[in-house]
């Protein structure tokens, strides 16, 4: 295998003094779809944050495409094209659809605005519908939807998206990851934290299973669905 | 009624000063909820600027044409105030971000004392008189025994406001400068993902911030015909609850809060006391803020979960 685009190598990373992560490594190769599963409180999307140095690892090392940004600013970061559908969708209630979408496209001046913008529109027709209303009157997938548009505005080569099939419904969340299949098809790379393991592992090539902080088993897709534990800690609900 | 009609004009061109100062109030407690307390000084300053520039550019350079003058005054202090608070917002604020929540606000109380007695000993403590301009007035009302009249400056002042204004609010929500301090206003760890330079867009908050209130500085000594090192504190103070009653964060909330409070302490001097003039300001700010606390326009977004 060549270079990952992506690998974070024995991450650690503090709230305070709280451990979150704790020597985390996670590699993710180009044109690919990773997920990492986990429960609640694992870790997950600390380490979608301590990707963009929010917080920064406090040990080891990530590279992303043979370059070690550990300690880039994370506007810098984005810059080097990785978009990131953060937890909590993180819309902006007070700018219209349209305005948030742009927001998506500034790392390259709005060049490809228009362009860009039909494109999102084609994949979530509702937010052509929406698009002079305010980020924050928007329901909650329609939110999804959004924070996933307009991390693919910025045209990334690396998209990360953290979790988004929550609180959606089930037609919804077939349609996002449809949506995520053709992405990875025309070129994407994609890091996919999920709480609905059974879609993520099924849609993705290799995944990760990240428990308090750690990261304790990975494998392919379908691998992981098959282990026991998996199956016993994340598929059927605990029973 | 040709006195109240006086007194309306005089009400705005007072509440355009206001407005000017109240936004960069309100824009720096928008995008890091901070007060800046030093920001009456910084406008404090620039008035001095506009004097000495004025000065210099009439005695020194011999420049003749009035509105030549005052136009390169204007940029020139609006340049020099914005650096200003550059340098403040790098020196003073900047290094105790993430701190404790009244870190930068003891900064900026610091500041503004340092500034306010760094001019007192650069230029003296006394009144500076500025040669007086655009004195000349319009009659527009010839009553039985009150005549009404705007002057130049009156016209000056509310027309310069007016277009700022104007172009300031194309800035913040046409451009993409506007639309990155914006972001930063409603979530900066969202807006820093996106790529915005969030440190590079607060400085620039300051900066534009300083720049309107170098435009207020130079109203001021215009409209007033004196600078003084402590003409910070007052204006400031009420350029700020200027900014706390139109709600604070919002930019339209500060202009309307800068017209209402210049029309209450000039409709209150005219018709009752002139010595409880701020008095009467601030009554009417606590009586507002108990009724209606965010604010005349500052109600909290309704926002789906």
């Amino acid at each position: 295998m060549s270079a990952p685009l992506l690998s974070v190598e024995n991450v650690s990373a503090f709230y305070g003094s709280i451990q979150a992560l704790k020597g985390v490594s996670i590699e993710v190769a180009d044109k690919e779809i990773v997920t990492l599963i986990g429960a609640n409180g694992a870790g997950k999307s600390t380490l979608m944050m301590t990707i963009f140095g929010q917080p920064r690892a406090r040990e080891g090392r990530i590279v992303y495409e043979g370059r070690d940004i550990t300690q880039l600013p994370t506007h810098e970061i984005a810059r080097l094209r990785i978009a990131q559908s953060p937890e909590g969708r993180r819309i902006f209630p007070r700018m219209t659809v349209r305005e948030n979408l742009q927001m998506g496209a500034e790392i390259d001046g709005g060049q490809h605005f228009e362009a860009d913008l039909a494109k999102v529109c084609e994949l979530f027709p509702i937010l052509a519908k929406r698009i002079d209303q305010r980020g924050g009157t928007l329901s909650g997938g329609e939110q999804q939807m959004l924070a996933i548009g307009r991390a693919l505005m910025s045209r990334p080569r690396l998209l990360l998206l953290d979790e988004p099939s929550l609180g959606l419904a089930p037609l919804v969340v077939r349609q996002i990851f449809e949506v995520i299949a053709e992405l990875n098809r025309q070129g994407m790379t994609v890091f996919l934290v999920e709480q609905n393991a059974f879609h993520a592992l099924k849609l993705a090539h290799r995944g990760y299973v990240m428990v308090s902080g750690s990261v304790t088993m990975s494998g392919t897709g379908r691998e992981l669905l098959a282990r026991p534990e998996v199956r016993a800690a994340y598929l059927e609900g605990g029973r | 009624m040709e006195y109240l009609l006086q007194q309306l004009i005089n009400g705005i061109t007072l509440g355009s000063i206001y407005g000017l100062i109240a936004i960069g109030y309100t824009m720096v407690f928008g995008i890091i909820g901070m007060v800046n307390f030093a920001h009456g000084d910084v406008f404090m300053l620039s008035s001095f600027i506009a004097l000495i520039f004025l000065l210099a550019l009439s005695q020194i350079a011999g420049i003749t044409s009035l509105a030549l003058s005052l136009f390169i005054v204007l940029l020139l202090g609006m340049v020099l105030t914005s650096l200003w608070a550059w340098v403040i917002e790098r020196t003073a604020y900047r290094p105790l971000r993430g701190s404790f929540r009244l870190a930068p606000l003891i900064s900026a109380i610091g500041m503004s004392i340092f500034l306010s007695n760094f001019v007192q000993v650069a230029q003296g403590p006394r009144n500076k008189p500025v040669p007086s301009i655009l004195a000349d007035v319009i009659t527009i009302r010839q009553g039985e025994n009150y005549t009404v009249a705007v002057s130049y400056k009156q016209i000056l002042i509310v027309v310069v406001t007016a277009v700022l204004l104007a172009a300031f609010w194309y800035v913040v929500q046409k451009t993409p400068l506007g639309r990155a301090q914006r972001a930063c206003e409603q979530d900066r760890k969202m807006a820093a993902l996106l790529g915005v330079d969030v440190d590079r867009t607060i400085s620039l908050t300051f900066v534009i911030g300083a720049a309107l209130a170098a435009v207020a500085g130079l109203m001021f000594m215009i409209y007033y015909g004196v600078v003084n090192f402590s003409d910070g504190f007052t204006p400031g103070v009420k350029a700020f609850t200027a900014a706390v009653l139109g709600g604070i964060g919002s930019l339209p909330g500060a202009v309307l809060g800068g017209l209402l409070i210049g029309l209450i302490e000039t409709l209150w001097s005219a018709y009752f006391t002139i010595d409880y003039k701020d008095v009467a300001t601030f009554l009417i700010l606590a009586v507002a803020l108990i009724f209606m606390p965010t604010g005349l326009l500052g109600k909290p977004e309704v926002e789906k979960v």
